[in-house]
Formats: C-alpha cells, structure tokens, sequence
C-alpha cells in the first residue's frame, strides 16, 4: 500500500480509452462498478467535446460477483452494435474486473459471432501499466488488428505512395495540446513537400488502417504514445520511423534532418538546408528572441522542469541550450521510460529526478527557489505556494490548458508559443532589474503566504517595512531566507540589522 | 404527445446503465464538514484519478483524505493488510494527528474480501485513534449514498449518555477552552424557556455550517430544541443518542443512516419530506411539530413570503418541462419542488428509490401533481442513459438536469441542461435557500434567453443515420 492524493499518470483503462475514443466509430465497453465512467465526464469537459463519448459501462455488481457476468457483457457488446454501428468495439477491463479474473477473451470471442463490428479485448494489466504504457499498447494493439485482417482478407495495398508521405502517430484526446500539435505538423510536412496519408488515433477511421504501410515513413511526435505501434510497423513492412520530437529550434531542425535523410534513402532526393535556415532565421521568433536583451536578461538565471518524458526533456534542451537559462533539475514521472530521459537530458540539468511522488517534487522546488518552475498541475500550485511562476507544459492538466486559441508546442510556431510561455513566466527580466533599482512599486501590506503554516518569528516594524519595500515576486524568498538565518543564530525578532545581515550572508 | 392522468406514481427500472459519481466522493464534502478528520480511502488509481479529477482545485488545499493505494502485492495477499494500514495510519496520525480516520471501503477491498470491519477495532486500540469503516464502492452505491454509508457508521459511534460525555468533551477540549479563554461563550443553552419541553430531536445529514443554523434557529421559532446533529463540526462531538430520541434526516438518500438509528440506536424516526423548497421546508416542520405536540406557528406567511420573493425566477419556469436523468438522490424532492413552481416533469430518473424512507416526500409529489393539475411523472429507477436520451431527442424537454458527461453533448444539441452535481454541492435547504435552487435552474434558461437571437442553438451536424 501507498500513501498518496496525487498522481501524474492515470490508471491504465485511461490510456485505451483515450485511444478508442479518439477514432472515429470505435466504441468502448468498461468492465466495470458503477461511477468508473469518469472518462465521460473528462473528456465532455475538458475537451468541450461536443459529442456523447463513445464509452459505456457494463457493470459490475453484486450479481456480477455472486454469479459472473454470464451473458452481460455479450449482451452489452451486441446491444452496443446494433445502436450505434460501430467499427470496432474494444472491451477495456478495470482494476475492478482485473481482479475478478473472468475469461474476458471469450466474452469477445462470443460477441464478435453476433456483431457486424469487430470485438477487441484491450490487453492491459492494471497493475503493472499505466495510462501512458496502456495508450501505447491499446493503440498498437488496434493497429495490428488492422494490419493482420487486411493481410488475411489480401486487402493491404502494395507498393509507396508516388509522392513522400507520412503517417503521423500518437494524436490522442486529452493529450496536451495534441490538436494545435496536429494542425502544425501538418502544416510542417505540407510545407516540406510531403503528403499527410494518416494521422492516428485521433479522428482517424479503423477501417483506414490498412492503409498504414503505403506512407514512406512514420513520424512519432511523442514518446509517450505510437512508438510501439511504429516499431510493428517497422518490424512487418520495414517502415522507418522518426521519433524525434520537433519542439524547440534545434530538435525541429534535427527531426527535419532525419526526415530528409529517411526520405533520400528511399531515392526521394530532397534538400531541406534552405527551409530549416529560412524558418529559423525569419520566420520563427524564437531564434531572434534568444538574441534579444529580453533573453540576455535570462542568462543564467535557474529553472526546474518537470513532466512526462517528451516535454521535459524538450523543454530542459530548449532553456539550456536555446536560452542560456540554468536548468538546476529536470524530471519526469514516466519512471518506465528513465533511461531514455536521462540520456537526453544529462547534459543540459545538473540533476534529473525520476519520481511520481509529488511531495518530493514540491520538496526539490523548494530546495532549490527557482526565478521559474516549468511542470505539471501539480508544479503550478507548489508555485502559488512559493510565490515562484509556473508554465503548464505537459500533463496532468486542468481545463484552461485546453485553450481555444491556436496554441501548439511543436513545429515553428511552437517554438514561438513556447518563448512567450518562458518569458512571461520569468517575470520580465528588465522589469525585475528595475524594480530592484527604484525599490519596488509594490506597497501592498500582505507579505507572503510561505510554505511553512506558522512563523514563529516576529518582524519588528523597520523590518517589516522594509521587507515590503521588497518587489513582490521575491518577497517570498527574502522572507524565509531571513527567517531561516535568524533561526539558525537564535534570534527570536528580526530586525533591520537582522535582515541585513541575513542578507550578507546569503550574499544577496 | 398526450399523456394519460394516472392514478397514482408508476415505477420503472431500467439496466442500471447511467452515468454517475462513485460514491467515495464524499469524502470531498465530509472532510470539509468533519473538520478533525482523516479519510483514508483504501482504493486503486482508479479510485485516486477519480478524486483527483472531481475535486479540483481542492486537491491543493493539503486536504485532509488520501488513498492507501492496493499494489499487486496487496491483492495477491503477498503483503499484510493489517500491517500495511497499520503503517498508512501511523504516518496519518504523526502528520495529522486526526480525532478520527474514517476508512472507506471500495470495490476492491469488497472483491479480495478485506475484512476492514475486523482490522477497525484491533489497528484502533492498538495505535489509539478511533477508526470508522464506511463501505461507500461503486458495487452497491451511487454518489450521495456514499455519504449514507458513513454516517450510518458514525451513528455507531454517537455517544449514548450525556453526563459521561460532557466531562469527557470539556476534557478533550481543554485547550480549545484555554485558547478561547476570555471570549464570550455562546449563549445557546442560556434560555432553556425558549423552547417546550418535548423528547430530544437529533438531525441527521451533513450541511455546510450556515444551513446547520438556519435551519435550527427554523426550529427554534417553533419552540423545538435540535439537540443535535450527525455529523457534528467535529468527530469529537457527535450528539448523544440515547433511546427513544427522535431523529430526522434532511437529505433523501440517508436511509441507511435512518435504519442505523432505528434498529440500533432505537430511535424513532420522523417520516417527512425534506426541506427542500418553501413547500419542503414547511412540511418538514410542520410533520416535526405534529410529532412533537407542537402548534406551529407563522408558517403560512413565511412560505407566502419566500414564494413571493422568487417570483422573478417563476416566470421563467412556469409551464415548461424538466427531465432529471438521475444520479445524486434529491431528484424527487426537486422534481415536487419544480412542479409547484409550475413545471412539468415527464421523467424523475434516480438511482435508488427507498419507497420507506421517501414514503411522506412521495405521497407530497403525488398531491402537488394533483393540485397543480399536471401528469404525475414516470419514476425510473436505476435508469438507461442511452434509452433516455432517446426520450429526451425525442421530447425535446426544456430544461434536462444531467451529470458532466451528458451535458455538453446535448447542450450543442440544443436542449438546456443543469448540470445536477451542483445541486449537492449548493446550499438548497429551508426557506432561506429556496431562491438558490431556482437561481441553479433558471440560470441555462436565462444564458440561452441571453442568446437566443443568434440562432446557435444547434451546433452538431445532423448524424446519418445508418
């Protein structure tokens, strides 16, 4: 047992549900109680979605338990077909159903003789998986489903399309920014010259997965999600893949690259030197912004970033090499993918943390007081806490990180969106050396809401005067360190010279 | 379509196949409301995602609830449960220090048959914090029901003699007292000549503070003195109940609760409708008085007043229809309140209908119908979401009070919907509150009256129909 409130990665039925219900006619039966459907409630409203989601409970009750389910899920997978004439239902056991150990396998067996839909059972094991590992598996288990029925029934095309295409992977409901993501890798390969021959899962049909193996190439914008399915792909037709996440300048210009060289292996004959160098120079800002006195003012100052694996590791590549920002930590919560993420981050933090415990996140933010915190939900609150800013960049996520507005993360606009996200989050460098020049335009009374509950210090009036003389964002900071000082010689009232003193010592 | 005068209510059960909150939830609201205690929900991820999700920004708050969260080791019993709540507790008591840890049982404690019944009692005098098991899991509950699950454990843990507890409250809350020192204590027991003397009254149902007292000081007006509440403020003080006390529930899904303190605690209890709306309100008291001997007094004005005050709200809702999919318990106090405002409502869906418990709330809605001269709606039991979504395209009702995963849907498919979960969460009961009920179901009538010349009711495409 574990003690926990939090948690970054939901439980694995999250994942294939997130994939099913991200193609188009695939619905999903839940073999679970009663109020698992939260999925439902998730996607309605964090997505906006507009449509009933195409996620059913079949459930589990106390006759389920005395008796089994007998014929209920059967019942409940042909009901399921004849009224909304899916293309494929998927039967997504939970951690509920995993214990219960029915023969899951041969309810779809037997439902799949009466539907005109195929069956499918999401092979996930509750307890070992998470929601990520589970996308992953589902949607590479719905792709060679696919594959192998159109092999059998002879249907799979043969040969390349005539011009290069790709099939882009690992675009998911619910994932972060994953529609504004799409529209700009689409955007990309257009501009590079390359037809789009299918996007999956989102808005994707079943039925069109046959059509998988015409594509030159795959490309796998996310870690987390379609790497399994493109390394099948690679293993039955021999499809290259490209698996490097375009965000940030110089990883989008490196997964060109490998586009290219992917494309001239198969006799393509593309050059895409000019395009790199003109999107860089001219049209995405962000090469220009790292120029810029805005971001000289960045130099060196410290960040923490944390996430799942693809957005931390993009984000720590793009504030240390792109920015000249110090990134102390860098960190993800996928602890299946850790050594990946160490390799690619090593060298840009100067030290990775791998843990899905959010107390030792909110301990290691603390530990360091960084000028901003790159992260989670989670990472965010621990930032109001501290009085440090936040930029949302990956999962888990609230409502407002699905904006209206086009907001993507990869491509060259992405790179742009993600220098405003950085250099709001650091609240304006000139403005900071300003302030800390003419003393703060802040009179505001309030001081800080620290971390820690209850001071036991008392900030006599000169000091506490002149604590408020202290710009707002690092007032925080100022006022535990002092306090922390004065702990440590035994004073029991700061004073000015307390505060002074404090300050010299910290060399501040 | 025409629908035929009945006779009386009719009832139906569907598949059970609806869409609602797990009951573990109330934990969101009974941690805030029990401010001394701990709830540990012994649980998967999925449980945790679940709160995680549902609560929100509360999350945040360093809320008093956690997960002991089941590893493989745990369900394969390669692990000891008693140790390992043993340890979860032991860390709960050093960084909380709570006057109660409430476990709360899930299905899959109920599936790999963890007896927390039996660990309760020994892990509770061995680490020396009471421990209350409440098995609120999606297997046998919906929502609200979890709430019922753990009051009618507290109900075990009411304390059974005045004098005993006093001594023994003003003890353990020595320091409290010493903290208070110097302010003037609240002269609630100063005019014992306020109230007639009758057999002592016990509330049961948990409110937020403000409607605790407004619907005392109701009481009070009428001279009844409510002796107390389950819950209380704090574990630490449960009301007394000794036997032959009269209790009453406020909330329509505490049955259980009910039955607890019939069989075992030997109360009576006082059968009426809830005090939801002016007409709820007054019938509660007035049923609470007859029980009591007592005349009641001033409550014809006060409801004419609280329905004159929300007239504004009446015109808007008078003579159209609502349709409640079902799945937090209040749908039938609601639905009688709506009709006397002068709604019609085509359908109550619920997922668990006491015919006892909500007997006086039933026969209530059947005579509002009556007297309002509108059909008496289908009650459906355990509903079919898919099936009522049918009915609802098919009606076209003007307003349908729904959970989250419906109402989007259907609001781009131009039907008005509430979401229903705000309904728990609101302040709804007694007179005071009246105005806030409607204030929740006018509020999609006046948006879309806001907005009705843009001719965006309709935002999906028509679907083909294979």
């Amino acid at each position: 047992m574990k003690l926990a409130y939090w948690m970054y990665a939901g439980p694995a039925h999250i994942g294939t549900l997130r994939v099913s219900s991200s193609f188009k006619n695939v619905h999903a039966i839940m073999h679970a109680p009663i109020g698992d459907d939260y999925f439902n409630v998730m996607r309605s409203m964090l997505e906006r979605d507009r449509n009933f989601t195409p996620v059913t409970i079949s459930s589990v009750d106390r006759n389920v338990l005395a008796r089994g389910s007998q014929e209920k899920v059967v019942d409940n997978i042909t009901r399921k077909d004849t009224e909304e004439h899916p293309d494929l239902i998927v039967l997504t056991p939970t951690c509920t159903s995993s214990i219960l150990q029915e023969d899951l396998e041969n309810f779809v067996e037997r439902a799949s003789i009466d539907t005109k839909c195929d069956v499918m059972l999401a092979d996930v094991n509750h307890y070992r998986v998470n929601e990520l590992q589970a996308a992953d598996i589902t949607l590479r288990q719905i792709v060679q489903l696919y594959t192998e029925k159109a092999r059998k029934k002879g249907e799979l095309p043969t040969g390349k399309t005539e011009k290069p295409s790709v099939n882009i992977f690992g675009i998911s409901s619910l994932g972060f920014h994953n529609h504004h993501d799409c529209t700009e890798l689409k955007r990309l390969m257009t501009d590079l010259g390359i037809e789009i021959n299918e996007v999956i899962p989102e808005a994707a049909s079943v039925l069109n997965l046959k059509r998988l193996s015409q594509a030159w190439f795959n490309l796998v914008p996310y870690r987390e999600l379609g790497v399994m399915s493109a390394k099948y792909l690679e293993q039955e037709f021999g499809m290259p893949y490209v698996d490097i996440t375009p965000m940030g300048v110089v990883e989008t210009a490196r997964c060109i690259r490998k586009i290219q060289q992917i494309l001239n292996d198969q006799g393509a004959d593309v050059n895409y030197e000019d395009f790199i160098n003109e999107q860089t120079l001219y049209v995405s800002q962000a090469a220009w912004f790292s120029r810029s006195i805005d971001c000289q003012n960045l130099t060196g100052k410290k960040a923490v970033v944390f996430g799942d694996s693809t957005h931390a590791a993009a984000m720590t590549k793009i504030l240390a090499r792109e920015m000249g920002i110090h990134v102390v930590w860098a960190g993800t919560y996928c602890k299946y993918d850790a050594e990946w993420f160490k390799e690619q981050v090593g060298e840009y933090c100067d030290e990775v943390i791998i843990t899905e415990d959010h107390g030792l996140i909110g301990d290691a933010i603390a530990r360091v007081e960084p000028s901003a915190i790159f992260g989670t939900q989670m990472e965010r609150h621990v930032g109001k806490r501290l009085n440090i800013p936040c930029g949302v960049i990956a999962a888990p996520v609230h409502i407002q990180n699905f904006p209206i507005g086009y907001k993507p993360f990869c491509g060259y606009e992405g790179t742009n969106q993600i220098a405003d996200l950085v250099y709001n989050s650091f609240t304006l460098g000139m403005e900071d050396h300003l302030l800390e020049i003419f003393g703060g335009h802040d009179t505001k009374e309030v001081i800080t809401k620290g971390i820690s509950a209850g001071s036991d210090l008392g900030w006599n009036k000169e000091a506490q005067a002149e604590l408020n003389k202290v710009p707002g964002f690092v007032r925080g900071k100022v006022k535990r360190n002092t306090e922390k000082f004065a702990r440590d010689r035994g004073f029991s009232v700061i004073s000015l010279e307390v505060m002074y003193a404090a300050k010299e010592s910290v060399g501040a | 379509m025409t629908v035929a005068q009945t006779e009386a209510l009719t009832f139906e059960c569907e598949t059970g196949n609806y869409h609602t909150f797990c009951p573990i939830s109330c934990v969101a609201w009974l941690y805030q409301k029990i401010e001394d205690s701990f709830f540990l929900v012994i649980g998967t991820k999925t449980c945790g995602y679940f709160l995680q999700n549902a609560m929100g920004v509360m999350i945040f708050a360093e809320p008093r609830y956690a997960m002991a969260e089941l590893e493989e080791g745990d369900i394969s019993a390669q692990l000891n449960d008693y140790e390992e709540l043993k340890r979860l507790c032991l860390q709960i008591k050093r960084d909380r220090n709570p006057s109660v840890i409430v476990w709360i049982g899930t299905c899959t404690t109920e599936i790999i048959k963890m007896d927390l019944e039996g660990l309760a009692p020994r892990l509770e005098s061995e680490i020396g914090i009471p421990i209350v098991t409440a098995r609120a899991n999606g297997l046998d509950y919906a929502f609200t029901q979890g709430e019922d699950t753990v009051l009618a454990a507290m109900a075990a843990r009411c304390p059974e003699k005045v004098s005993v507890v006093e001594s023994e409250k003003k003890e353990r809350n020595a320091i409290a007292s010493l903290l208070n020192f110097g302010k003037k204590k609240e002269d609630v027991a100063a005019d014992e000549s306020e109230y007639v003397k009758h057999t002592p009254l016990v509330l049961f149902g948990s409110l937020p503070d403000p409607v605790v007292t407004q619907l005392t000081l109701e009481l009070k007006k009428q001279g009844i003195k409510v002796s107390g509440w389950l819950p209380s403020k704090r574990y630490t003080e449960l009301p007394v109940i000794e036997e032959g006390y009269y209790v009453s529930g406020v909330n329509p899904f505490l049955s259980r609760t009910a039955t607890t303190l019939m069989r075992r605690r030997k109360c009576k209890l006082i059968g009426s409708p809830f005090p939801i709306g002016p007409d709820g309100t007054r019938a509660w008291i007035e049923k609470i008085c007859s029980v009591l001997g007592i005349t009641p007094k001033g409550l014809d004005e006060r409801e004419a007043q609280i329905w004159a005050s929300m007239e504004d709200y009446l015109q808007l809702i008078r003579g159209k229809s609502v349709f409640f999919m079902g799945d937090n318990l209040l749908e039938i106090s609601l639905a009688r309140f709506l009709v006397r405002c002068g709604m019609t409502v085509p359908e109550i869906g619920i997922p668990y209908m006491d015919k006892r418990f909500q007997a006086a709330e039933l026969t209530l809605l059947e005579n509002t119908c009556k007297e309002m001269g509108v059909p008496l709606p289908r009650i459906i039991e355990k509903p079919d979401n898919y099936n009522q979504i049918q009915r609802i395209q098919e009606t076209r009702p003007d307003l349908v009070i729904t959970g989250m995963a419906h109402a989007n849907p259907l609001e781009a498919r131009g039907i008005n919907t509430k979401w229903s979960v705000e309904f728990t969460f609101a302040q709804i009961h007694g007179f005071t509150n009246s105005r806030d009920i409607l204030e929740l179901v006018t509020r999609p009538l006046r948006r879309n009256n806001n907005l009705k010349d843009l001719g965006w009711e309709k935002l999906v495409r028509e679907e083909a129909k294979i």
